[in-house]
């Protein structure tokens, strides 16, 4: 097979990139062409559908395009967040591949000058009680997650996993990182001034990775496990003093740009750098510090080495810059030097090995017209039945015993939630996780330490959700990716917190396949729809494609993470009852009309993956959303959690669960259907009369058992009961 | 008051603790590198994973230079606090008995944790009082405090077992469920529970500033 054809090129590819060259390009060039031109750094499947996204909003500081994306959070600080994919390495290595997932996504947010404080995952394996694969995914993939962000202190606070047959083969391992920066310290990417020093600071250079972008991220996975050097490995430690050192630098204005190493290394950054600066790019790949010396220059280009960031300097800052470097035991190198030449440009001594034309690499690379048809006969065998009754009891409890219902604390006490001492909400206390922002009231910088002020001022803080029903979107890819967005909006406004933009992760199959480019096209239209409709901007992200092997595609998966703000945490939602005594109130958009398709019971029942899905009205449910962060906001609430998997009956038994307090409830017409558009409050009874209309009574907190008139009588120990034990006791 | 508050490479809760110290005092951060205590009053070897949990846990950055002026400092009856990796330094420096141990699950986990309190004579605990609970956060993958039965005995002889975790709270699997010890002087105390991280009922309690404010009660 041609050279060009085993990096992932076609003909027609090869053919472009020798005109684009005027010459057949040498190993290195190819090499090079190889990985700025693969979908995962190209995205010449996707930037045709990814642009109709909205990304303006009145919040928007950063939108796509740099490391990651910031919305304006008040007081002069940013929030900076994005989410990115690390599936195919995970599938290889789990520990290794979720752990630099990790590392990845926090590199993108300090590259923008962000101190990163809080990391989201969302996560999918095959059926984790048939599978000891997926346990083994599962548990190591946990494991990497926590090792990376528990030994970098960055807290973990949310996120979510489901189990479906179809990521038997292909699981996704999703990670966001959030952070908090001075509106008017971002720093962009784009190198600029001629005769600066491009400097290399970080971990050495390996052949860990070489290739991961085009052999990894980009093409199907096959069974053999031949890929397993092309994972690479990671270290929190390296990267904690990487993180102190690139916040050093920046905070002594030491640098002109600044951009992480990821896929592709050193070429897609400097590549990407100088295409951002309209400036050329000389690097000598002899001056890079290696940890083997045999290395050829095409390897030192491309390797995938973790913990690495590259930096332009002027020339006289670079002794500084190096200073700093030593201080936090970092190794840094001054590589090369910006041109006006419009090339980058690899030396190895003193022999010119690449000559690379810049815009040809970043801006060129084609895009291709997905061909969309909708498939005529279901694409997913329908999942193993689980439960055969009709008693609403037994189906509660099967429900809240299910992989995916039960509780996660098995996984999240993993997960160091409470570093940085900001978290408001930590996991299953509510709907969303609330983080404490720096007060500037009380004279906080991000950059110093102010002793807190204890005082009655409001406490201005963030809420961070993560979410996406791959099942729901496989039934009907347009509403399935609106319920995306509707659902972390929802967990916003349950905890008083106002939507101001996010991040996406779309997860898909082989978009070459029409049916699945239809999936992936109507996903996106249904994103950008719901973002609308919400007046959200997304603010980045990443697309991971080719989720699919020998057994299927993987269903189809857009991540949502969203960000917002609520101006006093110490109102912050529960999502528990509190007290016995309480009215129960639904709150509910007149379009609100739950059914079992794709829903949690119809899976338990064994029933085929079909549409359509419940119809949304987003400008009923956008006003829905904003009564009940009005709700939350003005503290007259107890509690406040939305209906979601497993409909009305889950909501009122989780929220019994984490009070271990039951309720009583009046006759409902849908207990297990869902669809978005409605919330379980209680309250104070004027609490729930200031809903008007839009609220209807049901019931009354109180006793030790859920009770539903006419259907479900269980003690909510023998709820917990399931709930605890449904994930936990499938793991070590 | 001043406390002061070490930093190594890798340390993870050292603002943390040093925004807990300047609740009830002054604080300032100590570098790892410089042998230099910069004048305090009491010093914190925060929480994290220095040196990356390199070789053993706490192992290399005893060998800070700034740990030579801790361990004068400690030896001249100066106020002393290690938490979490902390603690793990002190052990390992040798300025507190016993050893932290991989937790019997082997997993890192983080839960809210409540502390009993067994000795309210030492220079972090005299704001509290013997057998009052408080509701602290631990997290940590190397917890499990392990001394030597004729240790142990000594130590509770000597009423050196300051913290114990509450019946059903012990997780790391620690003996005698002892969460935190002192020296016998009572100057140096270290624990696995995070009382930085408590220090404010949004947070989810304030139990843990009391160590914090006993220290500062301390006549400098």
């Amino acid at each position: 097979m041609s050279k060009h054809r085993e990096l992932g090129l076609t003909d027609f590819e090869y053919d472009l990139i020798v005109e684009k060259m005027g010459r057949e390009p040498n190993e290195v060039e190819l090499a090079v062409f190889s990985l700025m031109w693969s979908e995962h750094c190209g995205y010449k499947h996707s930037r045709p559908l990814l642009k109709t996204l909205p990304v303006e909003g009145p919040r928007l500081v950063m939108g796509p395009g740099e490391n990651a994306g910031a919305v304006d959070v008040g007081n002069g600080l940013s929030c900076a967040f994005k989410v990115e994919s690390h599936n195919h390495p995970s599938a290889v290595e789990p520990f290794q591949g979720a752990a630099t997932g990790v590392g990845g996504i926090l590199r993108d947010i300090f590259a923008i000058g962000a101190r990163p404080i809080a990391i989201l995952d969302s996560l999918r394996f095959g059926e984790v009680a048939d599978s000891a694969r997926s346990r083994y995914l599962l548990e190591h993939a946990v494991a990497g997650i926590g090792h990376y962000g528990n030994s970098i202190g960055i807290a973990t606070v949310g996120g979510e996993i489901y189990f479906e047959e179809p990521y038997e083969q292909n699981c996704l391992v999703n990670a966001m990182a959030v952070g908090l920066i001075e509106t008017d310290e971002l720093i962009k990417s784009a190198a600029a001034g001629v005769g600066n020093v491009v400097v290399l600071f970080g971990a050495r250079t390996g052949r860990d990775g070489i290739g991961g972008a085009s052999v990894l991220a980009s093409a199907e996975l096959d069974a053999d496990m031949e890929k397993r050097p092309t994972v690479q490995i990671g270290d929190p430690f390296e990267e904690k003093k990487l993180l102190e050192c690139s916040l050093e630098l920046l905070d002594r204005k030491l640098l002109v740009a600044l951009q992480d190493l990821g896929a592709a290394g050193i070429t897609s950054s400097s590549a990407e750098m100088a295409a951002k600066g309209e400036v050329g790019l000389d690097l000598h790949v002899r001056r890079v510090p290696l940890r083997e010396q045999d290395m050829h220059p095409f390897e030192i280009m491309i390797s995938e080495s973790q913990e690495r960031m590259l930096c332009v300097v002027e020339p006289d800052r670079v002794d500084e810059v190096l200073a700093v470097c030593a201080k936090w035991e970092v190794n840094g190198t001054a590589i090369g030097e910006v041109t006006d030449t419009r090339r980058l440009r690899v030396f190895d001594g003193d022999e010119l090995v690449g000559d690379l034309p810049v815009t040809a690499l970043v801006d060129e690379c084609p895009t291709y017209t997905l061909e969309p048809a909708e498939p005529t006969t279901p694409l997913y065998p329908a999942p193993p039945k689980r439960i055969d009754t009709e008693d609403p009891g037994e189906i509660l409890l099967a429900l809240l015993g299910s992989a995916n219902l039960a509780s996660r604390k098995a996984v999240f006490e993993q997960y160091d939630s409470l570093v940085g001492s900001r978290t408001v909400r930590r996991p299953e206390q509510a709907d969303a996780a609330v983080l404490l922002l720096p007060d500037p009231a009380n004279g906080d910088r991000l950059t110093s330490l102010a002793p807190p002020r204890d005082d009655d001022a409001p406490k201005p803080a963030i809420a961070v959700s993560i979410d996406g029903n791959g099942r729901r979107v496989a039934a009907d890819p347009y509403r399935g990716a609106v319920e995306a967005v509707l659902e972390c909006s929802a967990n916003l406004a349950c905890v008083g917190a106002e939507p101001l933009g996010l991040t996406n992760c779309l997860n898909f199959g082989n978009p070459e396949k029409p049916h699945i480019a239809w999936q992936f096209s109507r996903a996106i239209a249904g994103l950008g729809d719901a973002c609308r409709a919400f007046g959200i901007p997304v603010v980045g992200g990443n697309v991971s494609l080719y989720n699919e092997g020998a057994s299927g595609p993987i269903y189809p998966t857009p991540v949502v993470g969203l960000v917002g703000e609520l101006p006093d945490a110490r109102k912050s939602g529960r999502l528990a009852f509190q007290h016995a005594g309480d009215v129960v109130a639904i709150v509910a958009a007149d379009s609100w009309a739950p059914s079992n398709a794709a829903s949690e019971l119809s899976k338990l029942r064994g029933e085929v993956v079909e549409g359509p899905l419940p119809q949304a009205d987003l400008g009923e449910l956008k006003a829905l959303h904003a009564a009940i962060r009005q709700a939350v906001r003005s503290g007259s609430l107890s509690s406040a959690h939305d209906v979601a998997e497993g409909g009305v009956a889950v909501t009122l038994a989780e929220s019994a669960i984490h009070s271990g307090l039951g309720a009583t409830i009046g006759r409902l017409e849908d207990l297990f259907g869902e669809g978005p558009g409605a919330f379980i409050v209680t309250g104070p009874a004027d609490a729930i009369t200031a809903f008007g209309a839009a609220a209807k009574v049901i019931g009354e907190v109180g006793g030790d058992t859920l009770i539903i008139e006419g259907a479900i009588s269980v003690p909510v120990a023998d709820l917990e009961r399931a709930f605890t034990g449904g994930l936990a006791d499938l793991l070590h | 008051m001043k406390f002061g508050v070490v930093r190594f490479p890798g340390t993870c809760d050292e603002v943390d603790a040093y925004l807990a110290a300047s609740r009830v005092g002054d604080a300032e951060i100590l570098w790892h590198a410089d042998p230099d205590l910069k004048g305090v009053d009491a010093v914190i070897v925060p929480g994290g994973f220095s040196y990356g949990d390199h070789l053993r846990v706490g192992a290399i950055a005893r060998f800070a230079p700034v740990m030579a002026e801790v361990e004068r400092f400690a030896a001249g009856g100066g106020l002393v606090l290690g938490i979490c990796n902390g603690f793990q330094v002190l052990c390992e420096a040798g300025l507190l008995p016993g050893a932290l141990l991989p937790n019997t699950s082997l997993k890192f986990t983080c839960r809210q944790v409540d502390l009993e309190v067994v000795n309210a004579s030492t220079s972090w605990t005299n704001a509290t009082a013997v057998g009052d609970t408080l509701s602290i956060p631990a997290k940590h993958t190397t917890g499990r405090y392990y001394a030597s039965d004729a240790t142990l005995d000594e130590l509770e002889a000597n009423g050196q077992v300051v913290l114990r975790y509450a019946a059903g709270h012990n997780f790391n699997g620690s003996v005698r469920d002892i969460a935190g010890v002192s020296n016998k002087a009572g100057n140096v105390v270290g624990l696995m529970p995070h009382p930085e991280h408590a220090v404010d009922p949004l947070t989810g309690s304030a139990d843990g500033l009391k160590l914090f404010a006993s220290a500062a009660a301390v006549p400098a």
